[in-house]
């Protein structure tokens, strides 16, 4: 459409400063990732007084980083593939096969993800401390007990995206398959899934960036041992010191890799959210 | 969007022509059993896990709202005194502390969600407008403008509270030093200016959702409309008022109640920001039920609130999905 001056430049003006607004904590970020400590502690300089690297490789000592991201990275990693087999299972259930319970069953998987995740925090954790005591069988601080508490939203959003993602997969497909003699499970994992691969690696991004991204239950369910990332971060805040220059160097450290992942994988999450949530 | 139209009702009659369709041809007697046993056995993990991760604990939640659960009874919480609706009384008891901070850090989340929800919305729908047309550097705009949705909340929101430092933060450092507009510094991180600042936060965090969801929807909308408007010798304006908003509404009813649920149960953004106890200003409600209930210990009170909390956003989705009369179809979106 031809658009008018008016409206070209009220979107220049507004696209640009939407921009700034969005990239004015990532320059934050990297510019104050770059400064000694001294610069960073005191009134705040747009450009550093000097350039160092001197953070990257202090974030490492000052704590554990590490480990940090291993336990990050091991939590996220089997809470994303947890939930999205069970979900392929489900879904595919949900959407091929008539049977009874079955409106009961999508109609609690939407409710409980609208569910404060305080809700799960208290009791989850009381069971947890409970069946600690009674078994011995140690969920609470543990990265297993992570991982389950981790469902708790990954799972409901995976079920849910998928059964609308299956469902635009053409039946004709696997019900062929089916007429040739392949079984359910050989048509789901042979036609249905190669399908909707878009739909399945927009759940595993989304399950991964929750839960690389998770608070609430990391702060209270870890322990030393078992400190995720978004715990850990807390270290670089000292008594004496807040070391800021190192907290933004670690927070970019452990951005890129979600960061990166997510915009190489933009399109199918855009196609994947879209066949979930625009209907 | 072929994926879309033919997502947009997975209801039980399509699914329930497939199966008589599928059920056809020659079978042997134990494909009937299989049939029907099947959809069960594909559920099965996720029905234990659902049992383990949401209705055992719920169940746990309400038990635990009606009992005396102090630090003294962590260890072993069946022993933990029954006390009635006591938890519910002193949570609702408004003429009290307990009552009267929930009934604050209650209309603080609702204000707090009203403005971000809104916000977000704004500013996604404006941007998405915006980007309807190609024009060169729409890519790397469209990349850029998901960067807040993609960097982990910790590490974003802590930027953010970086930035609002009292001495060495860029905020004051703009809007005193730079600008001059304020006499002194401000504080950001404490009193009433940090509702504004998990306002900004929150604005930053939130919008891209709701831009992606609605450029979602804008490729839904059939050009020729344009066209037709075009010829008539509709503005860009009015195009925008007559064709795209009202197309967007479908769209937008699953978007705003998406964008409310989640504003209104936030916790990670003020937990980052502010830590454990959040300034009254912006004492949001996930965090206030946490600082009851893992800070003072009185964890029956906690999950009272949380399940008053739980039962206010099913009578608000409720209302709002009767309201907004797709109530069937929401379900399933």
């Amino acid at each position: 459409m031809a658009a008018p001056r008016s409206f070209l430049w009220t979107r220049r003006i507004f696209l640009t400063l939407l921009t700034g607004f969005v990239l004015l904590p990532v320059y934050v970020m990297v510019s104050s990732s770059l400064k000694p400590l001294q610069d960073v502690s005191s009134e705040f300089r747009w450009l550093p007084s000097e350039l160092t690297i001197r953070p990257y490789i202090d974030i490492w000592s000052t704590v554990p980083l590490a480990k940090y991201f291993v336990n990050s990275l091991i939590v996220a990693g089997a809470a994303t593939v947890c939930s999205v087999v069970i979900a392929v299972f489900a879904a595919y259930a949900v959407s091929r096969y008539d049977f009874p319970g079955k409106r009961v069953f999508s109609v609690t998987v939407l409710s409980t993800q609208m569910f404060p995740g305080i809700l799960f925090l208290l009791p989850l954790f009381l069971l947890y401390v409970n069946i600690g005591n009674a078994t011995g069988i140690a969920l609470f601080g543990s990265r297993g007990g992570l991982i389950l508490t981790y469902l708790t939203f990954s799972l409901p959003f995976s079920i849910w995206m998928l059964i609308g993602y299956f469902d635009s997969v053409p039946r004709d497909l696997d019900e062929a398959a089916l007429v040739d003699g392949c079984g359910p499970l050989r048509a789901l994992v042979r036609v249905v899934v190669p399908a909707a691969i878009p739909g399945i690696v927009a759940v595993a991004v989304y399950a991964f960036m929750t839960a690389w991204g998770e608070v609430l239950f990391a702060s209270v369910m870890t322990n030393d041992t078992t400190r995720t990332l978004a715990v850990g971060l807390q270290g670089y805040a000292t008594l004496n010191d807040v070391y800021w220059n190192q907290i933004m160097a670690a927070s970019l450290v452990v951005s890129v890799p979600v960061v990166a992942g997510f915009l190489l994988l933009q399109r199918y999450l855009v196609a994947g959210l879209t066949a979930g949530a625009v209907k | 969007m072929t994926t879309t139209t033919a997502s947009a009702r997975p209801g039980e009659r399509t699914v329930g022509k497939s199966s008589p369709g599928a059920a056809r041809g020659p079978r042997r007697r134990t494909g009937r059993i299989r049939r029907i046993g099947l959809p069960y056995l594909l559920l099965l993990p996720a029905l234990v896990l659902e049992l383990l991760v949401h209705l055992v604990p719920m169940v746990i939640g309400i038990v635990m709202s009606f009992k005396e659960l102090t630090q003294f009874y962590i260890r072993d919480w069946s022993i933990a005194p029954w006390t009635g609706v006591d938890n519910y009384r002193i949570s609702v008891d408004f003429d009290a502390p307990v009552g009267e901070a929930l009934l604050h850090s209650f209309l603080v989340t609702c204000g707090f969600t009203v403005l971000s929800v809104g916000l977000c919305w704004f500013v996604g729908t404006a941007a998405a407008i915006c980007m309807q047309d190609t024009f060169r550097g729409r890519g790397l705009l469209r990349a850029l403008f998901l960067v807040p949705y993609a960097l982990p909340v910790y590490a974003a929101v802590i930027t953010w509270a970086f930035m609002f430092q009292h001495d060495n933060g860029l905020v004051n450092h703009v809007l005193h030093d730079q600008l001059g507009l304020t006499d002194k510094p401000s504080f950001w991180l404490i009193g009433d200016n940090s509702f504004v600042a998990l306002l900004v936060v929150s604005v930053w965090k939130g919008w891209p959702f709701a831009f992606l969801i609605v450029m979602a929807g804008l490729q839904n909308i059939p050009k020729d409309l344009y066209e037709a408007a075009a010829l008539d010798g509709a503005g860009v304006w009015q195009q925008i008022r007559r064709i795209t908003l009202p197309s967007l509404r479908p769209v937008n009813q699953v978007l705003i109640l998406v964008l409310f649920l989640w504003t209104f149960n936030d916790f990670n953004t003020p937990y980052v920001l502010f830590g454990k106890a959040a300034p009254a200003a912006a004492d949001l409600i996930s965090i206030h039920i946490y600082q009851s209930s893992f800070v003072t210990w009185n964890f029956g009170t906690g999950s009272a609130m949380s399940v008053l909390l739980l039962l206010f956003l099913l009578v608000v989705t409720g209302v709002y999905l009767l309201l907004t009369s797709r109530g069937r179809r929401s379900t399933h979106a």
